[in-house]
């Protein structure tokens, strides 16, 4: 159920900005790896390139290579369309469909691979998405409400839900608790420590903290200089980067000494 | 004025708006913008009140029955005229210009709000609007000398082929008819519909686009799932404001249809009739009765249009509610 | 092709179904060829079966275009693609069907409408010229058409803008629910509705006679609610700091709004005042029930018929010969391009005077 990432020498770009500059890595299966950074420095951009969302962008394109399980997302003959199906992602802001209710949003990517499905597989794909983003218990008496009801919190994981019914092979977060209060945000993080145990999961976070908290391994971003792209400085176990980084820069982020 | 000047600062929850009315220059210039707002509502009812004075007049002379009679001798003596074929013609040729301009300008939206290279779309939409400024006499004049003479081929093959619906039967004779008027009125307002659809098409936030992307969606599902349900009831207001246009038109159809007062079943043949067309056309060799008549027939005009005009701004203005 | 289980998830450790990401894909020129494909074949059978009209060329060049594209996408890359196509090859078609009567209009106006468009034609009417002669012109039209938009706009323009004020500065409560309301009602009155008004309430209750003024009644009627549209719009861009800092200065609300609200929205309001004007210079229906036509000059729009542009354009379509047809071609193209200029102009000082914060 989850695939190792290998990036190899890429970078992204705004029409003739580059955004992120020269970027390999290597993520773990069935793991969390955190990417932090300063504002800017290209990390959202970078998590959007690894299932081609960045090319949705007017202007986007994506020089270099990601591979999932030896096969490059950016060969040719791959198809945009197959590669979100098998690398979810999950929004800064909370984005249920709002016409639709909250049992449609959970199957509205299901049904696109539809064919003929029957309602027990839905009614039981429903039931264990939504166990699945601990959101079942709360939602079981009014799955035909609208999604939009909910709160901000039951609405990411109604987002996350959402993203697993398609069990897709990785979860990419992208800030996925910045627009939630701090509650909700804990459940997310619960949650996300349980969905790593099927999913490799990537998640963008501004949160140091929480970036400690669920990551086992973190990336550090970092600006080349003042209108150069962005790029990465190093990546290491999550508990080595927030005690012994091996570059400078990284210990003065951490410490907050800078951005 | 003197008894206007109290209300609003009351209403006024504080702030810059509390005693607005204090001062004499205040107290002028709220009676001169609130008395503009009052001689509009004026101005909305001295329609109606005039209207149906003049109308009033006119069914008392009508000998035939006004909603049903198929002929329009106002004129004459005893006069004897009825709505019939006009309503007829009039919601059959408005219908059958939202039918077909309804599903090219939501493509066209489309195209310029998801499909179009960006270097097409911001001057296609410029276009459109510029469009839509095109005098409706040049519509007429346009479809009367050259959309008339091109559509005799058109209409003599859909005969062949689907002549025996009846509705599209034709039988020769210049294609001044209520189809071609139906084709000329959803050319004309396909750039309302357009650029209104397009407006909601562009307010679709681009987080749920983006949601349906991630799930793995082509474009065209993206546009399915999270674009037309947001702009259903814009693109439905959009079509009624249409609609509305299309009723009240009055020179293009007046320059391209040769009117008679029969009801063919054939859609393609020439004859028929619009309330609008109508009274431009026979106004000038009415009598007063026949003014009155025209009159009359106006008032219906006018109701429909704003039973119409109504209904879209009544669901414009739920769907403000829905998504505030 | 799709790794989706539906019933229970596999038990952990069992080995997840493989995906390829990849799928047969056409080419990209393959939209192009199929197009140009479409068009030849199109145009083969259009010859061959001596099909007359172009309109009937392009409807079967628009059907075999979307249904080769669905059938060989269906074919090579599935449904799902299929459909995507089908609906982009749509929405292409609706694009080209409908630029092609635009542009054909356009086209038509011009080419026949530079036949006899000259000096002499802008400047004469059509006083002691016969319709079937060549010659004569559009002056008195012109005249006409100016005078009445003039008067419209002159009644129309304040009414709108203090109606409009009236409901950013002031409106609250019941009366100002009701005017909104009404405006956007007297937005789809039909023209002809607004001439019969004028006719039954200036003509025949108070029993004046036909002249350019009965027609600019019915035209400010039309401008009112577009006036009030755009200028309530430019208003509620002015940001409510700029009126509190006036206020706060012990200004009058008054002239806060005449030297701070107002300046700041100018721009605006200027755009949407012409776009109003371009939309009645156009009106043709209640210039044909309430100015009456005229061949010769008449400068004076109290008093006696009058003509005006669009009105000459109908007129000379009536009368159905060769010559007059030249002139309603030309006077179209004449009315284009005073309508476009309009439409230009004030496209342009919106774009230079945009409300972008700051000062006023």
């Amino acid at each position: 159920m989850a695939k190792r990432i290998d990036v190899g020498g890429l970078s992204a770009y705004y029409g003739a900005h580059k955004a992120i500059d020269d970027i390999s890595m290597t993520v773990e299966p069935r793991s969390v790896t955190a990417f932090i950074g300063p504002s800017g420095c290209g990390k959202s951009t970078f998590l959007r390139t690894l299932n081609r969302m960045h090319e949705v962008t007017p202007g986007g394109r994506v020089e270099g290579k990601v591979l999932l399980d030896d096969e490059n997302l950016y060969g040719p003959g791959v198809d945009p369309v197959s590669v979100r199906r098998t690398v979810g992602m999950v929004f800064q802001r909370p984005n249920p469909f709002p016409t639709m209710s909250i049992y449609e949003n959970v199957v509205a990517g299901v049904r696109l691979n539809g064919g003929r499905l029957r309602k027990s597989d839905l009614d039981a794909t429903v039931e264990r998405s939504l166990q699945g983003a601990n959101l079942w218990k709360e939602v079981k008496d009014r799955l035909h409400k609208p999604g939009a009801g909910l709160s901000g919190g039951q609405q990411q994981r109604l987002c996350i839900a959402r993203a697993i019914a398609v069990e897709p092979q990785v979860l990419l977060m992208d800030e996925p608790c910045s627009a939630l209060d701090p509650i909700s945000t804990l459940a997310i993080e619960d949650l996300i420590g349980e969905l790593k145990e099927r999913f490799t999961i990537v998640i963008v976070t501004h949160n140091m903290q929480q970036a400690a908290r669920v990551s086992d391994r973190t990336a550090f971003f970092n600006l080349a200089g003042v209108g150069q792209p962005g790029k990465l400085v190093e990546i290491d176990d999550t508990e080595r980067i927030f005690s012994n980084p091996s570059v400078q820069a990284t210990e003065d982020y951490i410490s907050g000494r800078f951005g | 004025m003197d008894e206007m000047d109290i209300p609003t600062s009351a209403a006024s929850p504080g702030g810059p708006r509390a005693k607005a009315a204090a001062r004499p220059g205040d107290r002028i210039f709220l009676g001169l913008s609130r008395g503009s707002g009052i001689l509009l509502l004026v101005i909305m009812a001295a329609i109606a009140v005039f209207l149906t004075v003049r109308a009033a007049h006119a069914l008392a002379q009508d000998h035939g029955n006004f909603l049903t009679t198929f002929e329009w001798n106002a004129n004459t003596d005893p006069p004897v005229f009825g709505i019939a074929v006009l309503a007829f013609g009039t919601v059959v040729s408005s219908l059958l210009a939202m039918l077909l301009a309804v599903p090219v300008a939501l493509g066209i939206a489309l195209f310029i709000s998801h499909y179009a290279p960006r270097k097409l779309a911001a001057p296609l939409s410029y276009v459109i609007d510029l469009l839509a400024a095109v005098p409706s006499i040049v519509y007429g004049l346009w479809g009367a000398l050259f959309l008339v003479p091109h559509l005799g081929g058109l209409y003599a093959w859909l005969d062949e082929y689907l002549g025996w619906t009846g509705i599209l039967a034709y039988h020769n004779g210049a294609p001044r008819s209520l189809f071609t008027i139906g084709i000329l009125l959803a050319i004309m307002i396909l750039p309302i519909v357009t650029s209104v659809s397009r407006e909601v098409f562009r307010q679709v936030p681009k987080m749920h686009e983006e949601a349906a992307l991630a799930l793995g969606a082509t474009r065209w599902e993206v546009v399915r799932m999270a674009v037309l349900p947001f702009g259903r009831s814009g693109v439905i207001s959009a079509s009624m404001l249409g609609l509305g246009r299309a009723l009240g038109e009055t020179m293009a159809v007046a320059t391209v249809l040769s009117p008679s007062f029969l009801i063919s079943t054939s859609l393609l043949d020439p004859g028929g009739g619009t309330f609008a067309q109508n009274i431009a056309s026979s106004f000038k060799e009415s009598g007063d009765t026949g003014k009155d008549a025209l009159i009359a027939s106006g008032l219906v005009l006018f109701v429909l249009t704003l039973l119409v005009n109504g209904a879209a701004r009544m669901i414009i203005a739920r769907r403000k509610e829905y998504t505030a | 092709m799709s790794d989706l289980t539906l019933g229970r998830r596999a038990p952990a450790g069992a080995v997840p179904p493989s995906t390829t990401l990849r799928r047969p894909r056409l080419p990209r020129w393959a939209p192009a060829a199929l197009a140009g494909l479409s068009a030849a074949v199109a145009c083969g059978i259009g010859l061959g079966a001596g099909l007359s009209s172009r309109f009937q060329w392009g409807l079967i060049a628009a059907a075999l275009f979307v249904a080769l594209t669905y059938g060989l996408t269906a074919r090579v890359e599935g449904l799902r693609q299929a459909k995507d196509r089908l609906a982009t090859s749509l929405v292409w078609t609706c694009f080209l069907v409908a630029v092609v009567p635009l542009v054909s209009l356009v086209q038509e106006t011009i080419a026949r409408g530079v036949k006899v468009l000259d000096g002499g034609f802008l400047s004469h009417s059509m006083a002691g010229v016969l319709t079937i002669q060549p010659g004569g012109g559009v002056y008195h039209a012109i005249i006409g058409t100016l005078e009445q938009v003039g008067l419209a706009t002159a009644i129309a323009a304040p009414v709108g803008l203090l109606t409009a004020v009236y409901l950013v500065e002031y409106g609250r409560g019941r009366l100002a629910k009701a005017v909104t309301f009404f405006v956007d009602v007297m937005t789809g009155v039909p023209s002809i509705v607004a001439g019969l008004f004028v006719l039954s309430f200036w003509i025949i209750m108070l029993d004046f006679g036909y002249s350019g003024f009965a027609g600019a009644m019915a035209l400010a009627i039309l401008m009112m609610p577009v006036v009030v549209r755009s200028t309530e719009e430019m208003l509620k861009l002015v940001p409510n700091e700029l009126r509190e800092a006036s206020l706060a200065l012990g200004v009058p609300k008054w002239r806060t709004i005449l030297k701070v609200v107002l300046p700041t929205a100018i721009g605006g309001i200027a755009t949407g005042v012409m776009l109003a004007v371009a939309r009645v210079a156009g009106e043709t229906a209640p210039i044909v029930l309430l100015v009456f036509g005229s061949q010769v000059i008449n400068n004076n729009p109290f008093d006696g018929a009058q003509s005006s542009l669009p009105y000459y354009i109908y007129e000379q379509w009536a009368a159905g010969n060769d010559a007059s047809y030249d002139r309603a071609w030309a006077a179209a193209l004449v009315l284009i391009a005073f309508v476009m200029i309009l439409n230009l102009v004030a496209r342009g000082i919106a774009r230079w005077k945009a409300p972008k914060g700051g000062r006023g």
